[in-house]
């Protein structure tokens, strides 16, 4: 069964991105929301992290905090809170990695 | 799809409810059903109405109140987390000797048991937290 | 209803939040639900299960005596993860020793923690039905 892994701390203070991803099995997505949506800052270290990743970030986490498309990283996928409901309904369950 | 949503972080603290408020909205407006928003820990402050929070920002409290006005959302508040909180509608001023009550529109204080159900009965739980 | 496979994930150490215990409490309360539960400590939330905790000296209820009545509440799969436990300093000899009694082996007790590694745990939330996060 596939999960939706939803991590909502900046990975500068807590594991909590490093240990979804550690989790995540094949058809599993990441969901970042919240501070989490630092991760994909160019430049920064965190970004690492999600290489290879099936990583989707919050639109709106994402302008709130100012940091544009081109301060992201390549190949993340953002999207609404819409998109977030959508994604809960395409796994089949959600983990929450606090 | 049928969702509960639990939150486990009060008002303005964190931005828990704020996300698990927009989801729920994201939801409704797609035609999904909410089968139960349930507050745990600290989650329990989203159901007080004495906040006064300033005209500049949004009305967290009142939000998830107009939400469940108008969806007829149930918003449930855990009692052991509210009985330590001081959150408190007419039966637990009675049942406590409380000389006061401060929960708001739309919110109702129950057992832990109707978490466990809404996991039960939905499809899906998602958890916003710190 | 079918039964639906529960899993809760504790994550936190005790006593420096409230998350610890009020999470042992929706345990409690959801064992009368009869569904297929399962508790995972990953993180600091091994430090939960800890022998010897004595909280005279900061006035707070030591909850984790209830970690023993687990057995009786049919909480039987309870699973500690490796990489957090050595990465503390930790190994099973630190944590309670947590039993259940099996009816059907004329109550034999059995061990109720299982200690996995991450990989195998990430295999044991795969075949989950409903994750709980505090």
């Amino acid at each position: 069964m596939s999960i939706l892994h939803i991590v909502n701390k900046s990975p500068y203070e807590r594991n909590s991105v490093a240990l979804a991803v550690d989790y995540m099995r094949d058809g599993d997505t990441l969901l970042l929301i919240e501070d989490a949506v630092y991760t994909v800052m160019q430049g920064g270290k965190a970004a690492s992290i999600i290489d290879g990743q099936k990583a989707i970030v919050l639109g709106p986490d994402l302008a709130a905090r100012g940091i544009a498309k081109e301060k992201m990283i390549d190949g993340v996928e953002v999207v609404d809170y819409a998109g977030f409901v959508d994604l809960v309904e395409a796994s089949d369950k959600t983990q929450s990695w606090l | 799809m049928k969702l509960t949503v639990q939150v486990n972080e009060g008002p303005y603290q964190h931005q828990a409810s704020d996300s698990a408020y927009h989801f729920t909205k994201a939801a409704l407006e797609k035609g999904h059903e909410i089968f139960r928003v349930f507050f745990y820990h600290d989650g329990v402050n989203n159901g007080t109405r004495l906040t006064t929070p300033p005209q500049d920002d949004r009305n967290v409290v009142a939000r998830w109140s107009e939400l469940a006005e108008k969806n007829d959302l149930d918003l449930v508040i855990c009692v052991a987390a509210a009985q330590r909180r001081g959150i408190v509608d007419e039966g637990e001023a009675e049942r406590n000797g409380k000389d006061a009550t401060n929960i708001a529109p739309g919110f109702r204080i129950s057992g832990l048991g109707q978490l466990i159900e809404g996991g039960i009965q939905s499809d899906r739980l998602v958890v916003f937290g710190d | 209803m079918a039964t639906k496979k529960f899993m809760y994930v504790n994550r936190r150490a005790p006593y420096g939040t409230i998350y610890a215990w009020e999470a042992l409490e929706v345990v409690l309360i959801g064992a009368a639900f009869e569904q297929d539960v399962s508790m995972a400590f990953v993180d600091d939330g091994v430090f939960q299960l800890m022998k010897g905790q004595d909280t005279a000296g900061i006035d707070m209820k030591n909850f984790s005596p209830t970690y023993s009545a687990l057995g009786d509440y049919e909480v039987t799969k309870i699973y500690v993860e490796k990489e957090s436990l050595e990465e503390r300093g930790l190994t099973l000899d630190d944590l309670q020793h947590l039993v259940w009694e099996d009816e059907d082996e004329d109550w034999a007790e059995k061990d109720s923690i299982r200690l996995v590694s991450r990989a195998e745990l990430a295999e044991v939330f795969a075949g989950q039905d409903v994750m709980f996060n505090f």
